[in-house]
């Protein structure tokens, strides 16, 4: 049972980083209707301007103290992801408005390996790691219901707080600011939002910058955990099943999506694996992915999609 | 509201028996004796800020003005609800008579073709500030394209369009909204996913001020910021009579509804001018007949000036005070419903020759 669990655990905690990636997806997209691939090349290059500038700013400044040092280096990599949010609205989408999702699409393609090389010329392509002081020691709960326990990594608690503290901000912003209002008001009718005085350039920028800085999160905590390397580009890929799941258009969806695949991935892994040779965790999610495609398109939270006729 | 709307004369409202009404000095040149009844429920009328626009101010008053049989006096915007960062929610209602204003939108020699096609055809015309205009014509006429050069969706390839004597080149339609001109559209452009309170409140979006930050957590001045423009948005959906539907999703509506809602967002933005694109069709004639109502009122109690674009002719003699009429993007007709009617062209183009 404290094994099933601790299980569990580790699939909740893969699955939020997956639920990270995967809320860059819905929040572009439902903004402003954009697919947007490069999520995964956003989140290798937050996390990448993150590890450098958390190695180079202490050495410039001659910073003692590293939180000061974290704490400047997240902001400027903040700074980064906005500049890169206003760079791609005026350079890339600008000039596609209007145009079909897929021409969408393949720009944002194009920004995938732009990004992934860009990166790579600023920063180096080492891998390198994020400290950002997360604890490592390992966390016992229920000795007395479970013998030995159950093994809980108190980096992935702190993690989980992060996230679920990301994600309640972004629900503040979207429900309760004008702001917010006009992001969903760009999501579902682009005329009527400019007719109301909304400027789609300036919805645009925020809402990269929103995606950007959900990344920056991410890859972050995967960075601190794993350390930043280019796989960390294809983790675009792992989050596509999530919003098959979820919905592309539900944060929510993206939210619980990532958590199930995560969850799923582990569990089947564990008590599937010996059975079929193992290796399920690779592409369960794809498998689970498919099966909602013929079951229910639209996903779990997704707005079903009715054509009147 | 101006100095002479404040002048109350309590009695006698309405029967137009009164014999001197309101102070003449104050009377801007607006001809004729006009009786003003102002009836103000529930405090103090503040006669405020920038031409005689209600007032916003700190406190939360509720004012309930009633101008019955009265002339609104030409000049600014006349009985406008409250600009921005109010909290006062204030109804204004001017019921019988208005007067026509100066000219407020001046379009000039607009062309605009797409491709080889010609859409507009060197077409002018001036809209009064309170006076209700249409433009009319048959399809394909050019009455939405005309709309929505005014609007800034499409640039004119010649022409200028002036906004209280200031001439553009060409709009955007970001600066057609900030600078007070609202639309409906045709074809309905509602946000779909949002409930009917949200709808309308996105219509207000220009005028929060608030930190986003404070609106997030929803602290002080933000919140009081909110909630004023939540009730002024309450008050709209009160006028257009739809409380029952106020948390409903918009997709959910019937059409007749829906388009009600595309009204109350527009009327949020508290426009001086609001565009109209055939905001009857589709409708059956009881919907048809409340929306006249729901136009008329506007106007009346707002003064809101309106343009607006409709097929049905009917409806389009009823309720407004000049009518374009546009065929083949030229323009073929202009005047009053009763001159339009009798214009040769205009029957042979669009009623038909009469046997």
């Amino acid at each position: 049972m404290a094994f099933f669990i601790e299980t569990l655990i580790s699939g909740l905690m893969a699955g939020m980083l997956y639920s990270l990636v995967a809320l860059g997806f819905v929040l572009i997209f439902k903004a402003s209707g954009v697919f947007n691939f490069a999520q995964g090349a956003m989140v290798l290059f937050a996390a990448l301007a993150m590890a450098r500038f958390s190695e180079w700013i202490p050495a410039w400044l001659g910073l003692e103290s590293k939180f000061l040092g974290n704490l400047i280096a997240f902001s400027m990599a903040a700074v980064v992801m906005f500049a890169l949010a206003w760079l791609i609205e005026r350079l890339v989408l600008r000039h596609l408005v209007n145009q079909e999702g897929v021409t969408l699409l393949m720009a944002t393609l194009g920004i995938t390996y732009f990004l992934d090389g860009l990166g790579q010329t600023i920063f180096g392509s080492n891998i390198y790691q994020i400290d950002v002081g997360m604890p490592k020691d390992p966390l016992f709960l229920f000795q007395d219901t479970f013998p030995g326990g159950i093994l809980v990594s108190l980096e992935d608690v702190y993690a989980a707080i992060v996230a679920a503290l990301l994600v309640g901000a972004l629900s503040l912003f979207f429900q309760k600011t004008s702001t917010g209002r006009a992001l969903r008001a760009v999501a579902d009718d682009h005329q009527a939002a400019q007719s109301i005085g909304i400027k789609l350039s300036r919805i645009w920028v925020i809402v990269w910058f929103v995606a950007g800085i959900t990344a920056l999160v991410a890859g972050v905590i995967w960075g601190s955990k794993l350390g930043v390397q280019f796989s960390l580009s294809t983790i675009a890929l792992r989050a596509l099943p999530v919003i098959i799941l979820g919905g592309l258009t539900s944060v929510p969806g993206a939210i619980i999506g990532g958590l199930i695949i995560g969850v799923g991935e582990k569990l089947s892994e564990v008590y599937l694996g010996p059975f079929v040779g193992g290796g399920i965790e690779i592409w369960f999610a794809y498998m689970l992915a498919l099966v909602f495609l013929l079951f229910r398109p639209q996903g779990l939270f997704g707005e079903k999609i009715i054509d009147r006729v | 509201m101006s100095d002479s709307n404040t002048t109350s004369n309590p009695t006698n409202a309405g029967t137009g028996q009164f014999p001197a009404g309101p102070p003449q000095g104050k009377l801007p040149p607006s001809g004729g004796s006009a009786v003003h009844a102002v009836t103000n429920v529930g405090g103090q009328f503040s006669a405020g800020p920038p031409q005689g626009k209600l007032a916003p101010g700190g406190g939360s008053a509720v004012h309930a003005v009633t101008n019955v049989g009265g002339q609104f006096p030409a000049g600014p915007p006349q009985g406008k609800l409250a600009p921005a960062g109010g909290s006062a929610v204030h109804a204004v209602t001017n019921v019988g008579a208005k007067s026509i204003g100066d000219v407020i939108l001046d379009v000039k020699n607009i062309s605009l073709s797409f491709g080889g096609v010609n859409a507009l055809n060197d077409i002018s015309f001036d809209v009064r500030e309170h006076e209700v205009r249409a433009i009319i014509g048959p399809n394909g006429a050019g009455k939405s394209s005309m709309l929505n050069c005014i609007n800034g969706v499409y640039v004119p390839q010649q022409g200028t369009i002036s906004f209280r004597g200031q001439t553009f080149k060409h709009m955007n339609s970001h600066q057609v909204a900030t600078m007070g001109i609202a639309r409906t559209f045709q074809n309905l452009a509602l946000f779909k996913g949002m409930s009917v309170v949200d709808n309308i409140m996105t219509g207000r979006n220009l005028r929060i001020k608030s930190n986003i930050f404070l609106q997030a957590l929803r602290i002080g001045p933000a919140q009081r910021e909110e909630e004023a423009h939540r009730e002024f948005v309450e008050h709209i959906v009160d006028f257009l009579e739809i409380q029952a539907y106020r948390k409903t999703p918009v997709g959910q509506l019937p059409y007749g509804l829906q388009k009600r809602v595309d009204l109350g967002r527009a009327l949020a933005m508290e426009p001086q001018v609001l565009l109209l694109d055939e905001p009857m069709a589709g409708m059956n004639m009881e919907e048809k007949q409340d929306m006249s109502r729901f136009i008329l009122d506007v106007n009346d109690e707002y003064g809101t000036t309106i343009v607006l674009i409709e097929h049905d002719m009917g409806v389009v003699m009823d309720i407004s005070d000049r009518v374009v009429v546009l065929d083949y993007g030229k323009k073929i007709g202009d005047g009053t419903p009763r001159q339009v009617r009798e214009n040769e062209e205009v029957i042979s183009a669009y009623l038909g020759t009469s046997h």
